[in-house]
């Protein structure tokens, strides 16, 4: 008779011997994020430029964008991609709405790290590049954009980790993601304890590494006396 | 070369410039004093649109500077150099020089760092070239600036300040180097508070106060015997 201890040794055993379904949930999961976060560097990149130009079109479009997307919770974002959309007669793979739903997402919390840190270069940049002649996108390009990279990099790290924590939800349309794999053979083997330990361990060794460059390059830029770029913590 | 006419100026309800008329011939040097708040910077923020006034007209080289063609003729016209030097930051020396003639004027990359190395050499920087501006002393820094403003051969640099934020022991390198221009054919017009450049430098020395013109005259005028009590005052501050 083996133990009913939610975390006996033979639960570890039975679910190691069920790894790979775990190991390929591992695998979605990591192409997600990256597809997601690729997806959420160019849309807010695109948002953030937007929300900082002097006309005040393209400034109420990522206005627009980003209220929404930071508004709705995302689970209703991925279920309106997967039935909605549905309905309309455009299916997507759970893949493709993982990459595009939280990707799209993300974008709007990108978009504003990008707003930020675009706000935070000295005025005297935009009036030394202007003073040369150069017009709005040059000096975006040539001026703002490359400095400013170094001093959004910590928020936007930390962006992609909260990422990487919200592919989880595709768990709920059985996007074949980690938590979706942990959560499944957790039900059918009731080995709740041992699964839902081992993905949350998984998450936390592509998190954890990610969240330390963050915290550690920060305290380098402050040391420099560099800009740091403070986004207050609205997530999850 | 540069021409203001009837040139006013708010922020908000602050009247910061009052019917400003003023008329500047190519090659000339222009020093502007006046105590701080006098609208000084602004009226040569003005000169390149840096502040658009609220009324009156900017000429340069003729043309009148308007919102639409601003750019163009900040191009091809003035260079500034700025309290804050602000230089880019995240481009090496060598860049900061050549990146305005290779992107603005279309030189090519090879042409713009023949001029970069020819204006180095004045500053006194060859040797600086390949380093970021966050390694160098204010008064280097501002000297890079300057060969900036040099760079692309514009014939007006506008000088806000330039002297402001530097130590005291680097503050005359940086006069040195504006000494220096002087003698070329180079429109200059400077806001500072040193008087010791205006002395050897400044055709006219203009003095501003409470967003108008107070007084205009020739070095030797404003040390010798200025008219305005206003003038006066001021002048025994700063040469105290």
């Amino acid at each position: 008779m083996n133990s009913t201890n939610p975390f006996a040794l033979w639960r570890w055993e039975a679910l190691f011997q069920n790894f790979d379904n775990v190991g390929s949930g591992f695998l979605r999961t990591f192409q997600v994020a990256v597809l997601a976060l690729a997806l959420s560097l160019i849309v807010g990149m695109i948002i953030g430029i937007l929300s900082t130009a002097q006309n005040w079109v393209p400034r109420s479009i990522a206005r627009v964008y980003v209220e929404i997307f930071q508004n709705i919770p995302l689970l209703i974002q991925i279920f309106f991609m997967y039935n909605g959309l549905a309905m309309a007669g455009l299916v997507l793979s759970e893949f493709t709405i993982g990459v595009v739903g939280v990707g799209l997402y993300h974008g709007a919390y990108v978009g504003e790290v990008v707003r930020a840190g675009i706000l935070s270069m000295p005025k005297g940049q935009h009036e030394a590049a202007y003073s040369q002649g150069f017009n709005y996108t040059q000096t975006m390009r040539y001026i703002i954009l490359p400095q400013m990279v170094k001093s959004i990099l910590p928020p936007l790290t930390n962006q992609a980790v909260n990422l990487i924590k919200n592919t989880s939800v595709l768990a709920i349309i059985a996007g074949a993601d980690l938590m979706y794999a942990a959560d499944s053979y957790a039900s059918s083997s009731l080995n709740y304890g041992p699964a839902y330990v081992l993905a949350g361990l998984l998450y936390f060794l592509l998190c954890f590494p990610l969240a330390t460059f963050s915290r550690k390059y920060e305290e380098k830029l402050k040391k420099n006396d560099s800009i740091v770029v403070d986004i207050p913590e609205v997530m999850e | 070369m540069i021409k203001l006419q009837n040139v006013n100026k708010y922020f908000g309800d602050h009247h910061v410039l009052k019917d400003i008329n003023l008329e500047v011939a190519e090659g000339e040097k222009i020093v502007i004093i006046g105590p701080s708040g006098s609208g000084k910077s602004t009226t040569v923020r003005c000169m390149n649109f840096l502040e658009e006034p609220t009324s009156g007209e900017v000429f340069i080289e003729g043309n009148q500077l308007t919102a639409k063609n601003k750019l163009e003729v900040v191009r091809n016209s003035s260079a500034m150099v700025f309290q804050q030097f602000n230089l880019y930051p995240h481009m090496t020396v060598l860049e900061n020089l050549t990146i305005g003639p290779i992107k603005l004027q279309k030189k090519s990359k090879k042409e713009a760092e023949e001029t970069a190395y020819r204006y180095l050499d004045i500053v006194g920087l060859r040797e600086k070239a390949m380093v970021y501006p966050s390694t160098l002393s204010g008064g280097q820094q501002q000297r890079v600036a300057i060969a900036r403003s040099l760079c692309s051969e514009k014939k007006i640099i506008l000088f806000d300040e330039p002297t402001s934020a530097l130590d005291p022991e680097t503050v005359q390198e940086v006069l040195d180097v504006m000494i220096q221009l002087s003698s070329m054919n180079i429109t200059m017009v400077v806001v500072t508070h040193e008087m010791g450049f205006a002395k050897q430098v400044a055709d006219r020395v203009i003095f501003m106060d409470e967003g108008t013109i107070l007084e205009v005259g020739s070095p030797e005028h404003f040390f010798e015997n200025p008219t305005h009590e206003r003038t006066k005052e001021f002048l025994s501050k700063i040469l105290r």
